[in-house]
């Protein structure tokens, strides 16, 4: 049993003398199902590309978006999806998982079944700390899968900065060194974890692509700060000038680069605090070929705040895109429910949203 | 949830053109519309016709791309895997580096 939610003040104020007005059900940003009326999503979307808006410093949704999320997050439908011909390229992480069967046997069904347009090989231990450990075995499984399938298959990992701080690696921990106030010394031991991180990350790409690899993927960039960015964007400048055709595609880790740093430029541009459009700027200098924002989702506002807000703040990317935009639409970001188990009705109007108002080149 | 995703807004993979585009994206850059535009061209057929099954599995079909086997398709003898890569090669005049691997591994 559901009863009409009171999400937001402004839908609260919405929905006074409005009592008539049916309800549809939705979600929250956690995937709980709620009912809203019409007017409180409207409210919703309104209230979440305002914020956005202010926050990134970039203009909210047009008055035609915002009606035209409306309409996709006021449908009853159980699940929707993009017109006919306007689909875009799915680039997908996890493959290879051994959940059904063996690396080899989920790449072939990411393939044949689940209809992936780029596929990922991938590794439990999804960092490439971990994976220089192992590097002749996912060589091995990646020249086996490649003689195997049809579809790209780019090799994927996370930068994952903080594991070459201690206890997990060599460098001080710069999380235990700045609340005792030793900038220079927590800057010092960035400078030092960003070293062996970018050796590790070009000695795993390398190793990849010699395999057989179609590309890289960097997932969740900048999750451990600029400095976790900055690591990342020079192992990109390797590749590209190293494999001038190897895809490599960046997905970030937030909507705006944290400043654990704060003083690290990327060719006079700095790192901390970059929103989409920034972000977007500085990877396809370095020479990425496919780059994807994320937005985390707020568990306590629904779906339809959550994309208005997302698209609000990646939308200023598609303007001054070289190359394809692919929005992370993963657990938890741009609009997905932060669930084990994303509900179909939340995903689809995500990944529907994304297509027909960012007019993005893939998910 | 990738296979919401997949029905909700992808191509298809390869059972559609949808390997193909995403091969311009990774290996040149290239943004969907050109991307598509691009593959269209070198496939003789409609921007449309990339993320229709029923399109490409003939045209698949008819230049070794490599289709979708299941129990009621199968194709034995036709390109699939790395014999259809070096097709979908050259085809696209881009550079597939697994098939660049095996040609260096196996001497020819």
């Amino acid at each position: 049993m559901t009863e009409p939610p009171q999400t937001t003040a402004a839908g609260r104020g919405a929905s006074r003398g409005r009592a008539s007005e049916s309800h549809v059900p939705t979600r929250m940003g956690d995937g709980f199902m709620v009912e809203m009326t019409r007017s409180e999503l409207r409210a919703d979307i309104e209230d979440a590309t305002q914020l956005a808006a202010r926050k990134a410093k970039v203009p909210p949704l047009s008055g035609d978006e915002q009606e035209h999320l409306l309409d996709i997050y006021a449908s009853r439908a159980s699940f929707t999806a993009v017109d006919v011909g306007e689909q875009v390229v799915l680039s997908c992480d996890g493959g290879g998982s051994k959940m059904t069967g063996t690396d080899l046997q989920d790449l072939l069904e990411s393939e044949q079944r689940l209809g992936q347009d780029i596929l990922e090989l991938w590794h439990i231990e999804y960092s490439y700390k971990a994976i220089k450990t192992i590097l002749p075995f996912q060589q091995q499984i990646m020249q086996n899968a490649q003689l195997m399938v049809t579809a790209p298959v780019q090799y994927g990992a996370q930068p994952n900065l903080a594991f070459y701080s201690k206890p997990d690696g060599p460098a001080d921990n710069w999380f235990e060194l700045l609340p005792r106030g030793d900038i220079a010394g927590a800057r010092a031991a960035l400078e030092e974890a960003m070293e062996y991180a970018t050796q590790d990350f070009i000695y795993v790409c390398d190793g990849m692509i010699e395999a057989g690899a179609d590309g890289m993927d960097f997932d969740t960039t900048g999750g451990a700060g600029d400095a976790d960015f900055f690591s990342t964007l020079r192992a990109v400048k390797h590749i590209r000038s190293k494999y001038p055709t190897a895809g490599i595609e960046v997905g970030m880790a937030g909507e705006f680069v944290i400043g654990v740093h704060g003083e690290l430029e990327w060719e006079g541009r700095r790192l901390a605090g970059m929103w989409p459009r920034q972000q977007l700027e500085v990877c396809q200098d370095a020479g990425a070929t496919i780059y994807g924002p994320a937005v985390n989702i707020r568990t306590a506002k629904s779906c339809a705040w959550n994309i208005a807000y997302a698209l609000t703040v990646i939308k200023p990317c598609m303007e001054v895109a070289r190359i394809p935009v692919h929005p992370n639409v993963g657990e938890g970001v741009v609009g997905v429910p932060v669930n084990g188990y994303p509900p179909e009705d939340a995903v689809s109007r995500a990944a529907k949203a994304c297509v027909e108002i960012l007019r993005c080149d893939g998910l | 949830m990738d296979v919401t995703h997949a029905l909700a807004a992808g191509m298809g993979g390869i059972r559609t053109a949808g390997d193909l585009v995403a091969r311009m994206q990774m290996t040149r850059g290239m943004r969907l519309a050109e991307a598509k535009r691009y593959v269209a061209d070198k496939l003789g057929c409609t921007e449309r016709d990339l993320s229709d099954s029923y399109a490409m599995e003939q045209i698949r079909g008819e230049k070794g791309l490599g289709r979708i086997l299941d129990h009621s398709n199968l194709h034995p003898g036709e390109p699939n895997a790395m014999y259809a890569k070096f097709r979908i090669a050259e085809l696209l005049g881009i550079e597939i580096n697994s098939v660049k691997r095996f040609k260096e591994l196996a001497g020819i």
